[in-house]
């Protein structure tokens, strides 16, 4: 496969990667962990000029915990949240979305920020950062700004980052306590993306009812959603299975099933209901 | 030299694998000619469209660009259609140009090739080549593409029926069902599947001005084949100016057999523009152009008596061939196909017809198995859908239909005789590992406690070690398939052993020469294996069809026989004996009685070379070459055990256990055939659970890709369980029967038998495959009995 002719660039610093960016404006892309891209150069669904690696700035990789929150680099491969200690220790869910991703190699190569620019509708990270409400921290030539997930990613491959900007970092709030998190996935038999992803968090308060649910479905619409209804019908409850399976039939409430060749409109309903009881029971699990 | 243990049935590990796996081989891509230029294809973006008008103008103006061809200068210039390999009755073959002319009849079909500087350029100037389509409307389904109205894939074809062929004898098999105490009737789709080696097809070729001579590297699983053909029938070139080398080639499972448009293509074009032209398949490529596999639709019915014996067998099946007639496309639904849907069943009367149907799809042929895959699981299915509609354990209904061990040769009713077999000790060793009372004991408390444990079996015979040339050109081989082997022994009595057979995978460095090493006494290290140059190999049919053991590896048997006659004779002139008194063992030619009067096989060859003294009129030098044609193919047999649970809340299928008890006659290398068992069943599970080619109504390719079409991924796979039977093969010196394509035949019935048998407690009798969570889960919906999480 050979892609249309570019210029690989390879900055050292942000501003020099910001300033390239701009220089090349449409005619340039930023690289991060290269899953997504080259494949769609190598088939010259895209032809981006100037390449601009982001490999080589400093400060966009690895997660540090301020306090109350995670900061996760752009740039922090799959493989590394998969093995992150800190992630584990405070947010398992991201550990264990991060290793379902694709395949070793694709998780030793891409990138949390890159996965998340490119806003594939069935790719996993996007429901994991909805339902764990954080945020994508951009920078650009104008300055930084922060825009929550559920802003951040428009539609099918499309987010609001503007021209000549780049995604830092993600940015996850710490949970309260009483918090539970799960994420599960019911991989696509060849291309390993989520034929649905759901992802969940759920808040107990004192009496062990469900203070706030946070729930985000990948896979099914143009791009990951909250499953409102599912979380409505969850506040105030004890999760018991009786509960959560009577939530889990909202999972899909609100979203066009399409069928497809992994299956009807009803199946990939009823696997939606499936996975969110699954996400649900676990990460209910989890905060008692 | 000391007597060596013998090398034939051991597990020697494979002699090319250091080289292949630390990037050491040598592919076709490796290879490296100064001022190479490179190809690009234009491919119908279209499944039907007649090509309006070409504009190679702007790809032309691009520097770097030495030419773009059509399809219409190309047949200007003499080139003649891409010829097929197997004839049948009646048959309609239309032509196949390499360029499409006029009109393209599958999406991926080449239109126009650019021949560029660098594979950079070739793919720029290529998006410049402006081809304007006019649409047509396509014929997808071979079943739809017979209907009255469906769209023309050729003209002059007006039904689009390629071919309609029968086999046995129907007014027996009609009385049969006449008779019929009960008659089980099915309808099956065996669903189309796309090769996918790891290799791409890949070739480069190279004309030399001064000779005229044209090399071309081509990963070809038959390089003289791919010569013949190529020179005499399509570039109208003759045979000796053209030299295909096939190296190390990464895979074939059947798809790199056929003569395809872009080698005439590349070959065509380098004699014009006298510089080397490349091109190697990108993995889109290979979704839409290499010959796809499978692709069936059948209506089948088995006759039974009131005991339970099989009377009868009617099938009538729709063979999708794609938008042309590939090389075997014809030989592999029929000959290939019918033949073998007896099964290991005494089954009296059979009838079989087939229609080959032209449809606007990447064309069909022989994908491993190809055509015992389909009729071993029609009638393992059948089997299953008989025994239970006769309430007899599935099991004791093939015992009870079995051809007996003593009956062989086994004449069937439809044209093959079986050569050897023993169906119930394979059975019974299979049943040994599962432990079939403990298994029943588990099954009976999965399904109390509502969970869905199913077991399958697929007790089967295929057909391989193709053929007898005599057979095989009575029904239409416009070749012959035996194959040839040289031996030579240098000087210094080192080897080396030139065969027809091709590896891409099998292993035969190591396998032919334990062949050579056992027959000549000597170190395998000693042993070279050359094969996939026509420059260098005499001749050869090349590998598929499970023929490179029994066949390929008969040849070499047979000419180290000669070679041993031949050194026999200067051994006993050496030592004035009498020939008859010369025995040869441990390498040595000693006279019998006299062990100590002896001359070395070494002594011998440098003999044959110094020609000092040699018997009377014994020509100098220690070479032979032999070919070796079949009396009968070769039918190894054995019972597949598969296990399956389904999850009642998704339709998931997990693969539990599974046990292959194979009968492959005597096994040179047992560890090879492990692996090649192995990965067989691998593709076999895989159409069974996961694989699927799909298009839409307008002939769209939806599975064109690694992200959409659903390969087993290693962790699908579970531990196998296999074990073996040995009854050899009395058709070749060997006693071998073929074991490259068993696993891929076996397994896939095996998996269904045991899918349909979990979800039996739910009232459901066949589905179609893939069973796909999806498929099971709306089949389960359907018998009611979806509330899941028992």
């Amino acid at each position: 496969m050979y892609p249309a002719q570019f210029e690989y660039h390879s900055p050292k610093t942000l501003a020099e990667a910001l300033a390239l960016l701009e220089q090349s404006g449409e005619d340039g892309k930023a690289i991060a962990g290269s899953q997504s891209l080259v494949p769609m150069m190598k088939l010259r669904l895209v032809t981006p000029q100037h390449v601009i690696d982001l490999r080589k700035l400093p400060g966009f990789s690895g997660i540090r915990d301020t306090g109350g929150e995670l900061q996760i680099g752009a740039m922090t491969t799959h493989r590394e949240v998969e093995n992150s200690a800190l992630a584990r220790e405070k947010l398992p869910i991201l550990s264990e979305a991060a290793g379902n991703i694709g395949d070793r190699q694709v998780r030793n190569m891409g990138t949390i920020g890159g996965s998340l620019a490119h806003a594939d509708p069935s790719a996993d990270w996007p429901a994991v950062t909805l339902a764990l409400d954080a945020s994508v921290h951009i920078v650009g030539k104008k300055g930084e700004r922060s825009v929550k997930i559920e802003d951040f990613i428009v539609g099918p491959l499309t987010t609001n980052l503007e021209p000549g900007e780049l995604i830092f970092q993600v940015r996850v709030p710490l949970a309260a306590a009483r918090t539970g998190s799960a994420y599960e996935k019911c991989p696509h038999p060849a291309s390993r993306f989520a034929v649905v992803g759901v992802a969940a968090v759920l808040t107990l308060d004192g009496a062990g009812k469900v203070q706030s649910a946070r729930v985000a479905v990948t896979g099914l619409g143009p791009k990951a959603a909250r499953a409102q209804k599912l979380e409505a019908a969850l506040i105030g409850k004890v999760p018991d299975a009786a509960s959560l399976q009577a939530a889990a039939a909202f999972a899909s409430d609100g979203i066009e099933v399409r069928a497809d060749l992994t299956g009807s409109a009803d199946y990939k309903a009823h696997l939606t209901m499936t996975y969110a009881m699954r996400a649900l029971t676990k990460a209910a699990a989890r905060a008692n | 030299m000391a007597t060596q243990e013998r090398m034939f049935g051991a597990s020697i590990k494979r002699r090319e694998d250091p080289r292949l796996i630390t990037g050491k081989g040598n592919y076709v891509d490796d290879v490296k000619l100064p001022g190479t230029t490179y190809a690009a294809f234009i491919r119908s973006p279209h499944a039907h469209a007649r090509i309006v008008s070409i504009d190679s103008g702007a790809a032309l103006k691009l520097p770097g660009v030495l030419a773009v061809y059509t399809g219409k200068e190309m047949a200007d210039s003499g080139v003649k259609p891409i010829p097929v390999g197997w004839l049948l009755p009646n048959i309609k073959i239309p032509a196949h140009m390499p360029l499409a002319v006029d009109r393209a009849r599958y999406m991926g079909e080449c239109v126009a090739v650019v021949i560029a500087e660098s594979p950079y350029l070739a793919k720029d100037a290529a998006e410049l080549v402006q081809v304007e389509y006019d649409v047509l409307p396509a014929a997808v389904e071979g079943i739809d593409a017979i209907k009255p109205g469906a769209a023309k894939v050729h003209d002059e074809i007006a039904d689009n029926v390629c071919f309609r062929w029968t086999l046995g004898d129907k007014a027996a098999a009609d009385a049969a069902f006449k008779g019929a105490a009960k008659v089980v009737k099915q309808h099956f789709v065996n669903h189309r599947l796309i090769p996918n080696a790891i290799e791409t097809r890949s070739m480069l070729a190279s004309a030399n001005p001064g000779t005229g001579e044209v090399t071309l590297w081509l990963n070809s699983q038959n390089p003289h084949v791919h010569r013949l053909l190529m020179a005499a029938f399509i570039l109208g070139m003759p045979e000796h100016k053209l030299r295909v080398i096939s190296p190390d080639v990464g895979g074939g499972f059947g798809s790199k057999i056929f003569i395809y448009p872009e080698e005439c293509i590349l070959t065509w074009a380098t004699r014009k523009l006298l510089r080397p032209i490349k091109w190697s398949a990108e993995r889109r490529e290979a979704f839409m152009t290499d010959a796809h596999g499978r692709d069936h639709v059948t209506d089948a019915e088995m006759a039974l008596d009131a005991s339970g014996r099989i009377t009868g067998l009617r099938v009538s099946t729709v063979a999708n061939l794609g938008a042309y007639v590939s090389l075997f496309g014809p030989a592999v639904p029929t000959y290939l196909y019918g033949t073998m849907v007896s099964g290991c069943y005494q089954i009296p009367a059979i009838h079989v017809d087939v229609a080959g149907v032209l449809t606007n799809t990447t064309p069909v042929d022989a994908y491993r198995g190809a055509g015992r895959p389909e009729a071993c699981y029609l009638i393992e299915r059948l089997a299953d859908l008989a025994a239970h509609a006769v309430g007899q354990d599935r099991l004791e209904f093939r015992r009870k239909n079995f051809i007996p061990k003593e009956s062989f040769p086994y004449q069937t009713p439809v044209a093959v005789m079986y050569d050897s077999g023993n169906y119930p000790g394979a059975l019974d060793k299979a049943l040994k590992i599962l432990d079939l009372p403990r298994f029943q004991v588990e099954q009976e408390e999965a399904r109390k406690a509502g969970r869905l444990l199913g077991i399958g079996y697929s007790t089967y015979v295929e057909a391989c070690g193709l053929a007898p040339s005599q057979v095989a050109g009575a029904l239409g081989a416009q070749a012959g398939l035996y194959e040839s082997a040289t031996v030579r022994v240098h000087p210094t009595a080192k080897v080396t052993v030139f065969t027809g057979s091709h590896s891409h995978g099998q292993g035969h460095e190591t396998t032919f020469a334990q062949i050579a090493a056992d027959e000549l006494q000597m170190p395998m290290e000693d042993i070279e294996i050359v094969h996939g140059d026509t420059g260098i190999v005499p001749f050869g049919m090349g590998s598929y069809g499970s023929r490179s053991g029994p066949v390929g590896g008969s040849a070499i048997f047979m000419s180290a026989q000669k070679i041993k006659e031949k050194a026999k004779k200067i051994a006993a002139h050496l030592l004035e004996a009498n020939e008859a008194d010369v025995t040869f063992e441990g390498g040595k030619f000693a006279v019998k009685g006299s062990p100590d009067r002896f001359k070395t096989f070494g002594d011998v060859a440098l003999m044959a070379y110094l020609a000092h003294n040699l018997p009377k009129g014994l020509e100098p030098g220690l070479e032979a070459l032999s070919f070796f044609d079949p009396g009968n193919f070769v039918f190894p047999f054995g019972t597949h055990i598969a296990v399956v649970e389904i999850l009642r809340e998704t339709g998931e299928i997990k693969l539990v256990r599974y046990i292959a008890v194979d009968d492959l006659g005597r096994v040179i290398n047992p560890m090879i055939v492990d692996g090649m068992v192995h990965g067989g069943i691998a593709q076999g599970v895989s159409q069974a659970l996961w694989e699927a080619a799909s298009y839409d109504e307008s002939g769209q390719l939806l599975t064109g890709s690694m992200m959409n079409y659903a390969l087993p991924h290693a962790h699908d796979m579970i531990s196998l369980e296999l074990d073996r039977t040995e009854t050899p093969s009395p058709v070749n010196p060997l006693g071998v029967k073929g074991a490259g394509e068993t696993g891929t035949i076996a397994s896939t019935p095996a998996v269904a038998n045991a899918v349909m048998d979990a979800l039996a407690p739910l009232g459901i009798k066949h589905l179609d495959m893939p069973f796909s969570p999806g498929r099971v889960w709306e089949a389960m919906r359907a018998a009611g009995r979806t509330q899941g999480g028992i």
